[in-house]
């Protein structure tokens, strides 16, 4: 029983994850908090559900989603965000507030405000030991898997991977390296955006409902991962959403945690962050003499 | 005609001029020292022939060309880039790493590992710690490997800020040793130093800048004998 509940977690977990991560890689190399991200998904749950309603197989919705989701960060990043590179951190947020509402609206205005159910396939379950666990969440936990380490050798590993971090540590000396930055924004806006269509994907497997305002809630819990793993680490981005997703299935399991559950996540991010301000894999930044 | 032409330039950060119209010029194959107190517009001069910092007024020719407005990573690719103040290595990487984002605008991965090679031997204590996190060096090493780090791109003109900043009398002079090294090896150099005495006695030419504006120019062996520079900078 505990196994299901935690292997649940997990996959609920990898979801997050996914989503952080855009939060987490943009916070880090463009030094804002992108609050349209979690409509990113809602784009991609459209597309998914468009893709299928046409008859499409859920693999080419998701290459649909793919798609349309990068090209979607990317074109947010070059409209509303890069005439701004170098205003008030305040103009860029409330600028990202107001292109999070304006996909909201334009969703409603071409999909209606009605949430539709889609189905991606037909999934059972099978027996794990103990556990009783869905094929979806199996499906989540392993592409979920394969991506994050995929994301964490082409940090680690690539040239552009290693331009990123650079960046996100220091912008000017990065320049002075040949970098050009405006490009590794647009390649990190295009990344993040292209995880939150596997997220839709993954999320639409378990919630089977497409509305204009998806994105809200995963996209406010997945910016509470990225904070609670510390806000521009990707390892803390995964370990955070994993973290979350768990501690999001153990309450919903206990008869009477499971009404207050989306007031424990938050309850602990306020613990972790009382303890530990920068949260768990959070750098502190060295101050510049 | 110089490699490095400054004329007229005035920078601002907001209403508040930093930079009051200067002029000056480095030649090929020089080592040119800007020399000047804390808050005289040194850095801010360095960064905005760079393209960090956006010039108001004034133009910046490098080889012919004026580069006012050309952004920094293509600065770089025209061969002029800069050891920045407080070395600015990336504390998270390696040094291996840190050498790789030096090369940056490099493609040939053969010519690339050459050249780390060629550091490691340059300075043995990088090529011992190549696979540390950078952020873990000791003050001088990080100067060592941001030195090796700029040279990685083969710059014609090399810029340094300060570096000599925050280091031991020893460490100093190795600093110089190095600057002298990558002159001899034909890196044209722009210096900026409040090290005025070591400074000026490895420089062709010298300016003296001081509030936005260039109080002094000369060579160096004539700014060092100058009365009014050594009461202000070499300590009477």
């Amino acid at each position: 029983m505990f196994m299901t509940t935690f292997i649940d977690g997990l996959s609920l977990g990898s979801i997050y994850a996914l989503i952080a991560l855009g939060y987490t890689m943009v916070y880090g190399i463009a030094k804002m908090l992108n609050f349209a991200h979690g409509d990113i998904i809602m784009v991609g749950a459209y597309a998914i559900l468009t893709t299928l309603n046409l008859g499409g197989h859920p693999v080419l919705a998701a290459i649909a989603a793919i798609i349309i989701c990068t090209a979607m960060g990317v074109i947010t990043e070059k409209v509303a965000y890069k005439p701004l590179r170098g205003a008030s951190p305040l103009a860029v947020l409330i600028t990202a507030i107001g292109v999070s509402y304006l996909l909201q609206s334009v969703a409603q205005l071409i999909f209606g405000s009605k949430s539709q159910t889609v189905t991606i396939g037909n999934y059972g379950t099978v027996n794990l030991g103990s556990a009783q666990v869905s094929v979806a969440t199996l499906l989540t936990l392993l592409i979920g898997a394969i991506i994050m380490i995929s994301l964490q050798l082409f940090v680690k590993k690539t040239r552009l991977g290693r331009a990123m971090l650079a960046v996100s540590e220091d912008r000017g000396a990065a320049q002075l390296m040949g970098v050009n930055v405006n490009m590794i924004i647009t390649t990190t806006f295009a990344i993040g955006s292209a995880l939150a269509a596997f997220a839709s994907l993954f999320y639409l497997m378990q919630i089977p409902s497409v509305s204009p305002t998806l994105g809200a809630m995963p996209g406010i819990k997945a910016f509470t991962a990225a904070v609670i793993g510390g806000i521009g680490s990707i390892p803390g981005a995964m370990l955070g959403g994993m973290l979350l997703g768990v501690v999001e299935k153990i309450s919903l399991s206990i008869p009477v945690l499971a009404p207050y559950t989306t007031a424990v996540e938050f309850a602990l991010l306020i613990v972790i962050l009382l303890v530990r301000p920068i949260g768990l894999l959070g750098k502190k930044r060295r101050e510049k003499v | 005609m110089a490699m490095l032409e400054v004329k007229d330039l005035q920078v601002y950060y907001g209403v508040i001029q930093a930079i009051k119209g200067i002029s000056f010029e480095v030649n090929q194959g020089e080592i040119v020292t800007l020399i000047g107190a804390n808050g005289a517009g040194k850095t801010t001069t360095m960064q905005s022939i760079m393209g960090l910092v956006p010039i108001k007024s004034g133009t910046v020719t490098y080889e012919g060309q004026v580069i006012n407005k050309v952004p920094c990573h293509k600065i770089v690719k025209l061969g002029m880039t800069q050891v920045p103040e407080g070395r600015r290595i990336f504390q998270e990487l390696t040094v291996y790493q840190n050498l790789l984002m030096g090369a940056f605008t490099e493609k040939d991965k053969k010519k690339i590992k050459n050249d780390i090679e060629e550091i490691y031997t340059r300075f043995p204590r990088l090529g011992e710690r190549k696979n540390q996190i950078a952020g873990t060096l000791s003050g001088g090493e990080q100067q060592m490997l941001a030195m090796g780090r700029a040279m990685m791109s083969h710059p014609k003109l090399l810029m340094l800020d300060e570096p000599s900043m925050g280091l031991s009398p020893l460490l100093v002079d190795q600093v110089f040793d190095i600057i002298k090294d990558f002159h001899k090896s034909g890196t044209t150099i722009l210096l900026v130093e409040q090290n005025a005495g070591k400074s000026l006695a490895i420089s062709d030419r010298a300016y003296v800048l001081e509030n936005g504006k260039i109080a002094f120019s000369g060579t160096g062996a004539e700014l060092m004998e100058s009365e009014d520079i050594k009461k202000a900078y070499l300590g009477g």
